[in-house]
C-alpha cells in the first residue's frame, strides 16, 4: 500500500514537473519581450531582462577622486593597494579583499570607484518605449547624461487604428455573407445546390498564393489597390470557405420544426434568417468571428501584397515588420511595439477562448 | 411566402401601368441609389484626410451596413416579383454573392495563375486575343516549370520546405500530444493549457520579433541580451547567432522551425485533449487491469482510438508549414539558406516581378495540397445527409 500511494505520488511530481517545464518554455518568450518593452533603452541594450531576478553585481560603495590623490592618469597609477594603467582601471581591477576598483568616466574628470558584489535586482522601469513607438511626430528622449534627444514616432498608434478599420469589417463581412449562403444551402432547394457546396468544400485548402497575381491585377485595373475596400474583400473571399462551409454545418443542425412553424407562421426567408436563424447561431457566428479576427489581424502577406507601398495605411503586422527591418536591435521599439500588436487579440482570445476552441473542434482550418 | 397584391383584374389598365411604373422606378432608383451612397463612401474613405478614428470607424459602417443593406435590397426587390419567380431567384440572392466572391478569389483564379504560368515575366499581353496570346513571344509553355523544379535558390526551398514538413508538423503532433497526455493528468489542466495554448493568438511577425530577441546575439566577450546566448555562454559554449548560423546549413532552419511548433503546438493540444477526454475509462481500466502499464496504455489504445485527429491535426499542420511565409521575411529574408516556397512565390512575384515564374510556384503550392482536397471531398460525398 505504502509503496503504491509512493509510487503515485513520484508519478503525479513527474507529471507536473514536466508539464510545468513545458509552460515555462512556452510562456518564457513571450515574458521576455513584456518585461524589456517596460526596460529603459540603454538597459535592453546592456543586460539580460532577466536581471529583474535577484542577481550579483557589482555596487559601488564609495567613490575615490584620483586627482586629490595627485595620481597621473596617463602612467601606472596606485589605488587602495592595487596598481595599473588607465585602462586597467577603466576595464576594473579585483582587489586581494575581493572589491573591484573601476575608472569610471574619463581620464581628466573621471572618478575610480571602489565595488563590492552584492546581491540586487534591476527594477527599472518606464514607459518611454511605448511613447515613443506610439507616438507620431517626434519623442523626446533624455539620455543618461541629461541631454535631451528627439527622435521621430513609429506611429504605431496610426496603425492600429488601420488594423482595426480593415479587421472589424474584414470579420463582419465574411459571416454576413457565408450566413447567407449557409442558409441557402442548409434550407433552401435550388438548381446547383450540390455543385456549388462541392465547390465551397473544394476552396477549403486552396493556398491563397495562387490567388495573389490575378487579384493584383484585377485591383490595378479597377484602381483599387492600397484601399480599405481592396483588403476587405481580400480577407473575405480568402475567408468564405471556411465561413460558409462551418456554418453550413451549425445551420442545417437547427431543429427542423422550429424553422418549418415559421414559415407555416406566413415568414418569409429573410425574415427567418434574421429573425431565427442568426440569433440561433450565434456560438457558431462567435467562433468564426474569432477565428476570422485573430487571422486577419495576425495577417502580414495579404497586407503586404495589396496594402503595400502606402505607408499611410500600414497595419501593425507591416509596421512592426519595417521596424525589425530597418532597425533590428533596437529591442526597446521592438519589444513594446510587438506588445502593442499583440494586446487586442491576446485580449479577444483570452476572454473568448471558450467560443474560439468549440471552432477549432469543429473544424476552423483555413486553407 | 408572404405576398398579397389584389388580382391584377380588379385594377384599371391605368392602374397596372402606374403599379408597374413604380415597380419599374423602385426596381432601379433603389439599387441605384445604394451604390451612389457605396460609391461616395468609398471615395471618402480613399480621399479623405479626416483624423484616422473617423476614417476607421466610417470605414466600419460603410463596409459592415454596405453589405448588409444590399442583401435586404435585393431581398425586397425579389420579394416584389411574382411568388413564383420570387421563389427561384431568392435563393440566388442568399448564395449568390458568397459564390461570386468565391469565384473571383479563389475558384476562376487557379485557372488564370496557371495560364499565367505559361507565359514570360509580365504575363500574357493583355491586347491579343487568346490565340494571339499563345502565338505571341510571351509564350514560353511549361519552360517556368522546369526554371521551377531545377533552379538552384528552388530547389533549397523544396529542401527547406521539407525539413519544415518533417520536423515543424512531426515536433508539433508530438509536443502537442505530450501536452494534452500530461495536462490530462494533472491538477493544472486549465491554466497549464491556457498557457501554452496562448501563443495561437500572437501574429508570425510578432513571434518572429520574440523569437529573435531569445536568438540575439552579441559576439563573444559581451553581455548577452538574448536567452539562448546567455545559456549557452553560462554553460562555457560559444555564442551564435542562430537563424543566421550558415555553418550548419540546412540545420539553422531548425531555429526558425522552433518558432512555428511554439505557435502550433497549442492547436494540436486542444484537437487531442477533447479526443482523449471521449475515450471510454472502462476500455482505459481494462487494459490496465490485463497488466498494460502506461506507456502500453499510451501506444495501444489511445493513439490507435484517437487516430482520426492525429490524421487531421498532422494535415493541418503540414498545409500549414508548406506555406509558411511571414516568420521566414521577417527573420532571415531567405538569406543564409533559409528560402521556402512561399517565400520564393513572394520574390518572384512582387520583387523581382517575374509573374510566370510566380505563378508557376503557386501552382505548385496547389499542386501539393490537392491530395488533402480528394480527400476531403472523399469525406464529403460519405455524408449521406446533403
Amino acid at each position: 500500500m505504502a509503496s503504491a500511494s509512493r509510487q503515485r505520488l513520484l508519478g503525479s511530481l513527474f507529471v507536473n514537473g514536466v508539464l510545468l517545464l513545458l509552460v515555462l518554455l512556452w510562456t518564457v518568450p513571450t515574458l521576455g519581450i513584456f518585461v524589456s518593452s517596460f526596460r529603459h533603452r540603454n538597459d535592453i541594450q546592456a543586460s539580460g531582462w532577466w536581471r529583474l531576478l535577484p542577481y550579483r553585481d557589482w555596487q559601488t560603495v564609495r567613490s575615490i577622486n584620483p586627482r586629490e590623490l595627485g595620481l597621473d592618469s596617463t602612467g601606472v597609477m596606485e589605488v587602495e593597494g592595487v596598481s595599473g594603467t588607465f585602462e586597467q582601471f577603466q576595464a576594473g581591477i579585483l582587489t586581494p579583499e575581493g572589491e573591484r576598483l573601476t575608472w569610471i568616466g574619463n581620464r581628466r574628470i573621471g572618478n575610480v570607484e571602489v565595488q563590492e558584489r552584492e546581491w540586487t535586482v534591476n527594477w527599472n522601469f518606464t514607459m518611454d518605449n511605448y511613447r515613443q513607438v506610439l507616438g507620431g511626430q517626434s519623442f523626446e528622449f533624455t539620455r543618461p547624461d541629461g541631454t535631451v534627444q528627439l527622435v521621430p514616432g513609429d506611429n504605431m498608434s496610426r496603425a492600429f487604428l488601420n488594423s482595426l478599420a480593415v479587421s472589424v469589417p474584414s470579420t463582419v463581412i465574411p459571416i454576413l455573407i457565408a450566413a447567407f449562403a449557409a442558409y441557402a444551402f442548409a434550407w433552401m432547394r435550388f438548381p446547383g445546390r450540390r455543385f456549388l457546396f462541392v465547390m465551397v468544400v473544394a476552396l477549403l485548402v486552396v493556398p491563397l498564393q495562387i490567388a495573389l497575381v490575378p487579384i493584383l491585377r484585377d485591383y490595378r485595373a479597377l484602381e483599387l489597390n492600397g484601399t480599405f475596400l481592396a483588403i476587405w474583400l481580400a480577407h473575405t473571399g480568402f475567408g468564405l470557405a471556411l465561413a460558409t462551409y462551418l456554418l453550413y454545418n451549425y445551420i442545417s443542425t437547427l431543429p427542423r420544426e422550429t424553422m418549418e412553424s415559421a414559415f407555416i407562421d406566413g415568414a418569409s426567408h429573410f425574415t427567418v434568417f434574421t429573425r431565427l436563424v442568426l440569433p440561433l447561431s450565434v456560438p457558431a457566428l462567435a467562433s468564426f468571428a474569432i477565428f476570422q479576427f485573430l487571422w486577419v489581424w495576425n495577417d502580414y502577406l495579404v497586407a503586404l501584397v495589396f496594402l503595400g507601398g502606402n505607408p499611410e495605411f500600414e497595419l501593425v503586422t507591416q509596421r512592426m515588420a519595417a521596424i525589425a527591418g530597418s532597425r533590428g536591435s533596437e529591442w526597446h521599439l521592438l519589444t513594446s511595439g510587438a506588445f502593442v500588436s499583440m494586446v487586442l487579440p491576446l485580449i479577444v482570445f483570452i476572454s473568448l477562448q471558450r467560443y474560439f476552441v468549440r471552432g477549432l473542434l469543429a473544424g476552423s482550418v483555413k486553407g | 411566402m408572404e405576398y398579397s397584391v389584389k388580382p391584377d383584374q380588379e385594377l384599371t389598365a391605368g392602374a397596372r401601368v402606374i403599379s408597374f411604373l413604380g415597380r419599374m422606378f423602385v426596381a432601379v432608383i433603389i439599387p441605384l441609389a445604394a451604390f451612389f451612397v457605396l460609391y461616395r463612401g468609398f471615395l471618402f474613405l480613399r480621399d479623405s484626410d479626416a483624423p484616422r478614428g473617423i476614417i476607421a470607424l466610417v470605414a466600419i459602417v460603410w463596409g459592415v451596413g454596405g453589405v448588409a443593406g444590399l442583401y435586404w435590397i435585393f431581398n425586397s426587390l425579389v420579394e416584389r416579383l411574382p411568388p413564383a419567380w420570387a421563389a427561384r431567384l431568392q435563393p440566388f440572392v442568399f448564395v449568390g454573392p458568397a459564390m461570386a466572391i468565391l469565384s473571383w478569389y479563389l475558384a476562376v483564379p487557379t485557372v488564370r495563375t496557371f495560364w499565367i504560368s505559361l507565359f514570360s515575366r509580365d504575363g500574357p499581353p493583355a491586347d491579343l486575343s487568346l490565340i494571339g496570346q499563345i502565338t505571341s513571344d510571351a509564350f514560353v509553355g511549361l519552360s517556368n516549370y522546369a526554371a521551377v523544379f531545377t533552379e538552384q535558390l528552388m530547389l533549397e526551398a523544396f529542401r527547406n520546405n521539407l525539413l519544415w514538413i518533417i520536423f515543424g508538423s512531426t515536433t508539433s503532433v508530438a509536443s502537442g500530444l505530450l501536452i494534452a497526455v500530461l495536462a490530462d493528468r494533472s491538477k493544472f489542466e486549465k491554466v497549464s493549457k491556457s498557457m501554452i495554448f496562448l501563443p495561437m493568438a500572437i501574429s508570425f511577425v510578432g513571434a518572429s520579433i520574440i523569437w529573435n530577441f531569445i536568438y540575439a546575439f552579441r559576439p563573444v566577450g559581451q553581455t548577452q541580451i538574448g536567452l539562448l546566448n546567455a545559456v549557452v555562454t553560462a554553460l562555457g559554449g560559444q555564442p551564435h547567432a542562430w537563424a543566421q548560423w550558415v555553418d550548419i546549413s540546412p540545420f539553422n532552419n531548425l531555429f526558425l522551425i522552433i518558432i512555428v511548433i511554439w505557435l502550433q503546438a497549442g492547436y494540436a493540444m486542444v484537437l487531442f485533449s477533447a479526443a482523449l477526454k471521449g475515450i471510454p475509462e472502462e476500455l482505459l481500466e481494462a487494459g490496465r487491469i490485463d497488466g498494460a502499464n502506461e506507456v502500453q496504455v499510451f501506444f495501444r489504445i489511445m493513439i490507435p482510438y484517437i487516430r482520426g485527429t492525429v490524421i487531421t491535426v498532422w494535415t493541418t499542420v503540414v498545409i500549414f508549414t508548406l506555406k509558411i511565409f511571414d516568420v521566414v521575411w521577417v527573420m532571415t529574408g531567405g538569406q543564409f539558406g533559409t528560402h521556402v516556397i512561399a517565400t520564393q512565390f513572394y520574390r518572384q512575384s512582387f520583387t523581382n516581378r517575374n509573374s510566370g515564374f510566380g505563378s508557376a510556384i503557386a501552382i505548385a503550392l496547389l499542386i501539393a495540397v490537392i491530395p488533402v482536397m480528394i480527400y476531403n471531398l472523399r469525406q464529403f460525398r460519405e455524408q449521406e445527409a446533403f
